[in-house]
Parts: C-alpha cells; structure tokens; sequence
C-alpha cells in the first residue's frame, strides 16, 4: 500500500509541474499578446510597452518562467484589473461562498444519483428505470445557465417563491465572518433566521448545479450496480434471506463504490465550472462569479490565477480519490 | 453495421446499390428501438434545421421575415405570436429565424472541434497503444495533464489566450475534447494487439505503421463514431457556455449561448428571449446523447457504456 501511495504521489507531482508549465504556456506562448490584452484595446504602443516592461515580456523564455514559478510559491499573481486587489487575496476572499455551493450540490447530487442510480438498477428496464435513464439524459444534456434562468423564471417571477439571487435578502445584515459559509455563521451568531434565509437563498442554485452531476452519478451508479448484481456472491446472499434493502444496500452498493467514487472527483470539475455560470446568474458572490467577470472584461491575469488554482486544487482531490481506492479495495495496492 | 450487400454483376451501379443498403441499414438502425427512433427523429430534425438555415444563408434568399439579422425596431421585445413564433428580441429581430440561425453555427463548430479532436485523439491513442514503453508513458502523461484541469476552466483560459471568437473557441474545445480519445482509443488498442490478426500482420513484415493504420483504425474507428455521435450535445453545451461568457460568437453571430447572453437583461419579462435558444440546445443535446447510445447498444452491444467512458 505505501508503494501504491508513492507511486501515486509522484504522479501526482509531475502532473501539478505540467500544470504549471502549461498556465504559463497559455499566459505566455500563445498567438494573443499577454500586454496587449491587459493594456486594452484602446491602449497606446507606450502604454503596451511600459506592460511588457513591468511583465518582463522581453526577457528570455527561461528567466520569465522561473519567475512565474518563484512568484506562483509565493502565491503572488499580481493584481486584477476589476477590483484593483491583489488576485490572490481576491481568491481568498471569494472562496467560501463557492466552496458552500459546491459542497452541498456535490452531496445531493450523491445522494439523490445513487439513490435515483439504484432504483434504475434494481428495476432493470421496467418503468422506473426508463423514467430515471430519461431524467438522466435530460439532465446531461440541458445547459445549465439555461436551467438556472427558467427556474428564475418559475420559482421566482411567476410564483414568487423563492428569491431571485444572493446569499441573503436584501439589507440584511450578514452574520460576522468566521467560516465564510453563511449558514454556518449564522448558526455560530446564533440567527436562526438568518440560517433559514441563507438557506432559502442556496435551494436553486444548488439544485440547478447539482442536475448535470447527478445524471453522470445516476448512470455510473446504474451500470456499476448491474454489474455486480449479477455475480455470484448477491445470489449467494439471496439465497441466505438476507432482506432486499440489506442486500442492495451493503451487499452491492459497497462493492460498486469504486467507480462511484472516481465520478465524485471528476464531478467536482463539472461543479466549479457550473458555478460559473450559476454564480453569475444567481448573482452568488463567489469565486465563479468572480471568474466571469474576469472573463467578460478580459483580466487575463485573474483568468490564468484562477486557471491554475482550480487544476491544483482538483488535481489534489483527485489524488485523494485514487487514495481512497487503497483504502476501499486491497486489491488495488496489490496490482 | 454488417448489412449484406446483395451481390450484383460487376458494373451495375454498384454506388447506388451500396447507397440503398445503407439507406436500409439506417432504416434498420431507427426503427430497432423507441429510443432509437426518438434520436433519429430530433437529430434528422435539426440537420434539416442546420441545412435550411445555411441553404438561406448561402443563397441570400431569406424570406422578407426571416432574416436572422433583419432589424424592426417598431416591433420590438415582441412575445411569440403568429407572425413571429419565438417573438422578437430588443432590436426587434425575428427570434425563430435567429434559433434557426443558430443550428447550423452550432453544428459547424461541433463538427470541427470533433474532427480535430477525434483524429488527434485518436492518432495519439493507436501510436500510445501500439507501440507502448516510453511513448506510452510520455504521451499518456500529456493526456492527464489536458484532463487535470476542469473541461470549461481550461477552454474558457485557452480561448481567452487567443482573444476569444468562433476559432478560438473551436481550437480550445478540441483542447478538451481529444485526450477523451486518446484514452479510449489507447485502452481498445491495448486489448486488440494481443490479437491473432495482428501477429499474423507482423508475421508477413507489415511495417508498424501499416498495423496501426491499416490492420488497427479500422477495428477502432466505430468507436470513435459513437463517441463523436454522443460528444456532439456535449461540444455544442460547451460552446454555447463559452459564447454566453462572451469568449465565442461575437454579436450579432446569433449562436444559442450567445443569445441567452444577450437576453439576461430583458429577464425575466422577455422570457421567450431564453426559453427558445436553450431549448434549442436542450433538444440537439438530448437527440445526440440518445443516438450516441442507441447506436453503441446496436453496434456493440458488447462495448458497454463502461468502456466508452459515461
């Protein structure tokens, strides 16, 4: 097991390097002239000049990049243009609200797909299954800032149920910072109300972010679990009247786990780049929201930051979840 | 796919025979299955879409109230009625001959992102397969670090490198699309080389360059097929989420994405500004996914959705 776990961690090294060779690539080599685009279009030759100056856009490749990697150590990524902080602080600040989001999507869609994944294994094309598959399909294939704007749509214009955007309502006064999740700080300032209006706040977001990953769970779930209820082992424990829920339950959901697992981690790529769409459009302080505006007003810096921030931090989860394979299955650390 | 041709003498149409028993074969395909059926219809709807909308385009022929681009700025911010079915947007643009627009500007891009994606994807995973060792590792190295960052993150960044626009775009969705088949192809070919056939290749001196081209594509490239068929949905959901960040389709391009951009102000009165554009892609999303399935059900039953990836 500890030779599985090394062998992964250098893996996992030599990929975090090549992700640091890439963003600089993308923010240094590509066609687009990195200080032409901060400078903006209307920007004159000094101004793109004295950029490429302070950039150090004229030093050779190799210099430019290891100061890129010595300024990256530090967590220095220079300033953005829109709030005029530095990029890092603003990543710091913007976190939670996102990481809130994420979070609570990611276990619903866990729940409700290995749920939803299960009924359609166990009912193996009978209706139940059909219909799950269909909502399945559905859910894959529906953009999600388009979904986020009907349910605007219905939830909030139509039948005023539930508010249009934000964390809280507004002029409401938000509990002291202490987590940056707002429900949790609520509950620390003892504001039972202000829980329940974060919460009010979080139900569509959530929901809508939570659809796409939980068709992908739904469909891993359902071709996993088929294939182990068709060994030998579930038979056996049949036969010995071991009740249907026990069987399904620990029986095969245990033993169908792994893929579920590595679907968690990549899902969790298919989330922040939800939140993105949805931060916008639920006007959610965070960082997704935070990364469109970056976006639509060209701040290249903050876009390679964030770029590069995000493949750690998922190519860190992803490392955890092959972690857990060893834990989860001995076979693995054997092969 | 193995419909049998009827053998017919030599010289006598052999393109129209070969024509009928494909026709014959996609008529078997469609009718195999309601869910193959549902497909073929939504996916033969919107290529008919697609091509009557570049048809117009190409020939300058657009009906007086069907000019995606046609300014009426009396009528504007209509809600849909029998003259204009998807209403009209702030500059009182016909919404439906703009959705209609949109299809064939979301199937070119989806065609070439796959093109590139699927012939990079997989020349890298056959040589990665085939020849193993350190090309192996090397090449199989690169395809993880393409797949460390998350899909949109890594478009949006590329995209935004090249200053965004319907290329770029193209170019960064390839980006994110191609290591998906690389590994697919990479794992297919690992199974196929320890196949007779391909001793036998080796055995009569066919240079490796012939086996991976000439003996393995063929045995993969149905693979590749279905894949495409199903990532067709996905590159347009993609897209259209990049033109809605302002990176792909610049105004007045009427993508789909784009359009639910553009609609964000007028929400949530001007609801059919959003509606039909994100339907629109709704509906090519669900008719490839479902074709992508059905055809990997009637091809191979065998392959299972395991292997194709989800």
């Amino acid at each position: 097991m500890a030779q599985f776990i090394v062998r992964r961690l250098i893996a996992t090294l030599i990929l975090i390097a090549g992700v640091i060779v890439m963003t600089f690539a993308l923010a240094r080599l590509l066609p687009g002239d990195p200080a032409r685009l901060i400078a903006g279009a209307r920007a004159g030759p000094d101004a793109v000049a004295a950029i490429r100056d302070r950039l150090g856009l004229d030093e050779p490749v190799h210099r430019q990049f290891l100061t890129y990697v010595s300024n990256v150590l530090e967590g220095d990524f220079g300033q953005s243009i829109i709030t005029r902080r530095p990029i890092a602080e603003d990543i710091l600040t913007f976190f939670p609200a996102t990481l809130e989001l994420v979070l609570l999507a990611g276990l619903v869609s866990v729940v409700l797909g290995v749920a939803l994944g299960t009924v359609a294994a166990v009912y193996s094309a009978r209706s139940a299954d059909v219909a799950v598959r269909g909502a399945a399909v559905f859910g894959l294939s529906v953009p999600d800032f388009w979904l986020a704007l009907i349910f605007q749509l219905v939830f909030f214009a139509t039948f005023g149920l539930l508010p249009f955007g934000g964390r809280l309502g507004t002029g409401v006064v938000p509990p002291e910072f202490v987590t940056g999740f707002m429900t949790i700080d609520s509950l620390i300032a003892g504001r039972l109300d202000l829980f329940a209006d974060a919460l009010r706040h979080m139900i569509m977001p959530v929901a809508v972010l939570a659809i796409p990953s939980m068709a992908i769970i739904i469909r891993v779930v359902r071709v996993s679990m088929l294939e182990v209820l068709s060994q030998d082992f579930i038979r056996t424990a049949r036969a010995k009247g071991i009740s249907p829920f026990q069987v399904y339950a620990r029986h095969a959901l245990g033993n169908a786990m792994l893929p579920i697992i590595t679907v968690f981690g990549l899902n969790l790529g298919l989330l922040i780049s939800g939140a993105v769409f949805i931060e916008l459009i639920f006007d959610w302080p965070g960082l997704g929201r935070y990364t469109a505006n970056a976006i639509s007003a060209s701040d290249y810096n903050a876009i390679m930051a964030i770029t590069l921030v995000v493949a750690l931090a998922y190519t860190l989860i992803n490392f955890l979840v092959d972690l857990s394979y060893a834990v989860l299955d001995p076979r693995v650390s054997l092969k | 796919m193995s419909a049998v041709v009827h053998p017919s003498p030599a010289g006598r149409r052999p393109a129209i025979a070969r024509m009928a028993a494909f026709a014959g074969a996609v008529r078997g395909f469609a009718t195999s299955s309601g869910q193959a059926t549902i497909a073929c219809s939504i996916v033969a709807f919107v290529l008919l879409a697609g091509i009557a909308s570049f048809t117009a385009f190409a020939l300058d022929t657009h009906l007086t109230t069907f000019d995606p681009l046609k300014m009426d700025i009396l009528s504007r911010l209509q809600p849909p009625s029998a003259e204009h079915w998807m209403g009209t947007d702030k500059i009182g643009r016909d919404m439906l001959a703009r959705v209609l627009a949109g299809s064939w500007i979301s199937l070119t891009v989806s065609l070439a992102v796959l093109l590139v994606a699927s012939v990079v994807g997989t020349a890298i995973g056959l040589i990665a397969g085939y020849v193993g060792g350190l090309v192996d590792e090397t090449l199989m190295r690169v395809t993880d670090l393409f797949l460390a960052f998350p899909a949109l993150i890594l478009a949006a960044a590329i995209a935004a490198s090249f200053g965004g626009g319907m290329v770029p775009t193209t170019i960064a969705l390839a980006a994110v699309f191609w290591p998906w088949y690389a590994r697919l192809i990479r794992s297919r070919v690992l199974s196929l080389k320890e196949q007779e056939f391909v001793a036998a290749a080796r055995a009569m001196g066919a240079s490796p360059a012939r086996i991976v081209f000439v003996t393995l594509l063929p045995m993969v490239w149905p693979l590749v097929i279905v894949q495409a068929t199903t990532d067709v949905g996905f590159v347009i959901l993609a897209a259209s989420g990049l033109s809605f960040l302002g990176l792909g389709a610049q105004p007045p391009t009427p993508e789909w994405g784009a359009l639910i951009f553009d609609s964000l102000t007028h929400q949530p009165t001007a609801w059919w500004l959003a509606v039909f554009p994100g339907g629109a892609i709704a509906l090519v999303a669900v008719g490839f996914n479902l074709l992508g399935d059905s055809l990997r059900d009637h091809l191979d039953p065998a392959l299972g959705a395991a292997e194709a990836g989800v």
